[in-house]
């Protein structure tokens, strides 16, 4: 009885660990698949090219200054309203209806598909606002979509700091904001860029919404550079211009049929999947690091 | 502020009856009271976002609504809003957006539900923490990245196994969705299993039960709202879930329920016609604010479930 | 303010031990969490540049009335104070709507339980209520940072070291920068909220001799668990029980022959 009790739970061990390794060894595998079909043309030429009917000479640098340029946007937007949001409804906000309401719109805004905001920003910025299928637009739209995650993660690096610390400012006589700016926002800044790093690299690899709100799939040219030889050295001009992403670059390259453009796609799905390891691992790093810093 | 030098004691604090002078005050206070306003701001974007999504899908979907009757909406079997013969039948799209995300289930759930039962109770705590990020990461991946597998690896795979699935079919993008939305579900559903307290199971083992009987028998039934709730978030990203679909399972609608036919889903449909060059408010172009209505009060009803379990399950522990 | 004839603290043989000069008093201090009232009618005399102990069984909200002084509970929603504390010498009420719960704590400073230094540095630590208060003069800081230092008698041992971490420190000195970040605004009144309760004995006994040379200068409000602490250190003692006042008195009169039953049954270890 016994044995046939521990026999059943060796069995479900064996069930558990290959359910395990099935959903990461599947993975690894897709990932293996993607290495071989695509490192043969992640080379210097794909990086610096523009894209070309012929896949040879296809390459992906308007895609690459495009997502830079996008997260630019992104970043400038979204992690002071992420951030400044997460302030408010961890050091500010009463139990109000109106707290409520904010919360209950974050948790909702973080499962919302992202096509959705695809649409709101065809709808709002394309139109409505008249900023065309421009950077501009595409960044608005990303720092939108990255705000729940910015501010979750905020919030959980704030509410980590203990409540004493904010009482030991309190009881100096500094006020709440420079009890916020002094002590919250500097012991909670590592698990803040965690969180930040995590929501553009999730904006980095968002397709659907870049689609919807017109990025170009085939495009030979850069947007006009933000600095310039004549003062005052700064332009703006590129916030308007039409662009392309690396993620839409790639996703223009799978829709394409013929195995030469399948291996540019899995070149770009290469350096996206690098990219977005890279920030993942960064985040992981930092986590870690200020685990074994912090002893409150 | 003035430091006065008294017995050899600076004394810094403007003592004069007792309490600091009013206009310092009242600096300090617009000050704070500007600050608080601009955070409450910024905390109000996310409410303004959800209003103006509502408001976005509505405006444009009434004018869809103008020429397309609901009945026609919810009835019609044929979705070809581009066509000569326009049908505006939003089921072909239903169907597509069901089947492929029932296919994801099918994998996601039990595949899912089996590593959290082993990560949550049989696991190492070194293991778990390796598992942890890994699973954190490839969630991370970018969808593109997942529609190439369904497109260039799975489907070619499964085609060695059924030599006439066809290259578009919904079959290969619904297993991909599947093994996408794994870590959302195993790390769910871990940490639901993980909240149940100790001595629940410490219960359990007094009286002689094994860990796979604690585990089955107690666990999973205490945490039963916190994984379903899990099911349920994994659903409505498998329905909200696009660049996949919108890459492997083609892009004609299509009323079928079977898996190893091509068909369109709602999300693809939208970026089909967003990638084409639709006259800013055509009927075809507001056809994607309908359709974008439709997934958006799914997923809505989907989130908001999931996460009214979730918070119910916390309650309990 | 009219004060309460007949409240507790007055000693019931009429002995006429009443403390003078005050820094302070509360009259009829009662405060609410929601709809609980967890203080009642307190009425307690702070005597100037003396001791004043509040003992009495853990829950009795001795920690709750000291964070009265400082408008702590303002910190958070639903707390509500009733009666009045008066700071004097100017007789006002701080918990006075009026009264900004920031201007009290710049003339109050307050010790916690456990110590919690800013993890910054040490010289930091002490100079952020300066900072706080907009000082600007480095050389001012300088100065009363080192002076405050001294007064909490860890100069000798920090003085190498002024930009190490305060969190490096070893608990009794993370208190003592602690006191020391209380003392550089020069408080008028200083509260502790069971200082020594996370110290070992030693870092105890150099903590009680601190606040005995402290006294000096600075009127010193204590809420200790410990009744030889109170015994050994304070002038006057407060004895509170499930909110309420039992008995005010001189420390060695209350400890010798107290007035009330229950003190007795307190001090003599029969409850609590």
């Amino acid at each position: 009885m016994i044995k046939r009790r521990k026999f059943s739970e060796a069995l479900f061990k064996a069930l558990g660990l290959s359910a395990l390794v099935l959903a990461v060894g599947t993975l690894v595998l897709l990932f293996g698949a993607l290495l071989i079909d695509g490192v043969g043309r992640l080379d210097w030429q794909f990086l610096t090219s523009f894209p070309s009917r012929h896949a040879s000479q296809a390459g992906i640098l308007p895609a690459v200054v495009g997502s830079t340029l996008v997260m630019l946007v992104t970043a400038f937007v979204g992690i002071p309203i992420g951030v400044a949001a997460a302030i408010y409804l961890e050091e500010y906000a009463r139990r109000t209806w109106l707290t409520e309401l904010i919360e209950v719109t974050v948790t909702n805004l973080a499962g919302v598909p992202s096509i959705i905001f695809g649409l709101l920003a065809l709808g709002l910025f394309v139109y409505m606002l008249g900023l065309g299928s421009s950077i501009l637009t595409a960044g608005l739209t990303l720092a939108l979509l990255i705000l729940p995650v910015v501010i979750v993660t905020t919030r959980e690096a704030i509410r980590a700091i203990p409540v004493q610390i904010r009482e030991a400012a309190f009881a100096l006589g500094a006020t709440r904001w420079q009890t916020v700016a002094d002590h919250v926002l500097p012991y909670s800044a590592s698990g803040i860029l965690t969180g930040i790093i995590l929501a553009l690299s999730r904006a980095i690899g968002e397709t659907a919404p870049i689609v919807t709100v017109g990025a170009l799939t085939f495009i030979a040219f850069l947007p006009p550079s933000p600095i310039t030889d004549q003062p005052p050295y700064l332009s703006f001009e590129w916030l308007m211009s039409p662009f392309t992403v690396m993620p839409i670059q790639m996703f223009g390259w799978v829709s394409r049929p013929g195995e030469d453009f399948a291996a540019n796609a899995a070149a770009a799905g290469l350096l996206l999947v690098g990219m977005t390891l890279a920030m993942n691992g960064l985040a992981i790093y930092v986590r870690y690091r200020m685990r074994k810093r912090v002893s409150w | 502020m003035p430091t006065v030098m008294t017995e050899g004691k600076a004394i810094l604090i403007d003592k004069s009856g007792g309490m600091e002078a009013a206009g310092r005050r009242r600096a300090r206070r617009r000050r704070e009271f500007v600050i608080e306003g601009g955070l409450l701001l910024a905390a109000l974007v996310s409410v303004a976002t959800t209003v103006t999504i509502l408001a976005v899908l509505l405006f444009e979907s009434l004018g869809f609504f103008e020429i397309v009757s609901l009945l026609d909406f919810f009835t019609d079997t044929l979705w070809t809003p581009l066509f000569d013969d326009p049908h505006y039948g939003i089921l072909p799209l239903l169907a597509g957006t069901v089947v492929t995300s029932v296919v994801g289930l099918l994998v996601a759930i039990p595949v899912g539900t089996v590593s959290a039962i082993y990560l949550s109770e049989f696991a190492s705590p070194r293991m778990r923490e390796i598992i942890k990020p890994t699973l954190e990461l490839l969630g991370a991946v970018p969808t593109v990245v997942y529609g190439y597998f369904a497109l260039l690896v799975v489907t070619p795979a499964l085609q060695l196994l059924w030599p006439d699935l066809p290259g578009f079919n919904m079959l290969g993008p619904g297993i991909v969705i599947g093994i996408m939305i794994l870590p959302l579900v195993i790390s769910l559903s871990e940490d639901a299993m993980r909240a149940v307290p100790m001595v629940l199971r410490e219960g359990s083992y007094a009286m002689g039960a094994t860990h796979l009987e604690t585990a089955w028998r107690v666990v999973v039934p205490a945490a039963t709202s916190g994984i379903v709730a899990a099911y349920v978030l994994g659903v409505s990203r498998a329905v909200g879930e696009t660049m996949v679909v919108a890459i492997a399972a083609g892009q004609n609608p299509n009323l079928t329920w079977n898996p190893m036919e091509p068909a369109a889903t709602i999300t693809a449909y939208i970026v089909q016609v967003a990638l084409g060059d639709l006259p800013h408010g055509s009927i075809g172009y507001r056809s994607i604010f309908a359709a974008g209505l439709v997934l958006a009060v799914m997923t809505f009803a989907f989130n908001i479930l999931g996460h009214v379990m979730r918070k119910r399950f916390r309650e309990v522990y | 303010m009219a004060r309460p004839v007949d409240g507790p603290y007055i000693d019931s043989a009429g002995r006429g031990d009443w403390p003078k000069p005050l820094k302070a008093e509360t009259c009829e201090l009662s405060f609410y969490y929601g709809t609980r009232l967890v203080l009642k009618r307190v009425s307690v005399p702070i005597a100037e540049c003396n001791i004043t102990a509040l003992i009495g069984p853990s829950g009795c909200g001795k920690s709750t009335f000291l964070r009265c002084f400082n408008r702590m509970h303002d910190l958070y929603p639903g707390t509500r104070y009733e009666g009045a504390i008066v700071l004097y010498p100017d007789s006002r009420n701080i918990l006075d709507r009026e009264v900004d719960p920031i201007e009290v704590r710049m003339r109050l400073a307050m010790v916690f339980q456990k110590p919690n230094p800013f993890p910054k540095s040490v010289y930091e630590n002490v100079a952020y209520g300066l900072r706080v208060r907009g000082v600007k003069d480095r050389r001012a800081i300088d100065e009363k940072v080192e002076q405050a230092l001294r007064s909490a008698a860890l100069w000798e041992e920090v003085k190498d070291r002024l930009s190490a971490l305060g969190t490096s420190l070893s608990g009794g000195q993370q208190q003592r920068l602690c006191i020391a970040r209380a003392l550089a605004t020069d408080p008028e009144l200083l509260l502790l909220d069971e200082p020594t309760s996370a110290l070992d004995p030693i870092a105890t006994a150099s903590i009680e001799e601190l606040l005995q040379d402290l006294k000096r200068r600075v009127t010193i409000l204590i809420v200790t668990h410990n009744m030889q602490q109170a015994a050994r250190i304070s002038d006057w003692t407060a004895f509170m029980y499930l909110g309420e006042l039992v008995e005010f008195g001189p420390t060695k009169r209350l400890f010798t022959t107290p007035a009330k039953k229950q003190t007795e049954d307190y001090i003599t270890g029969r409850f609590g």
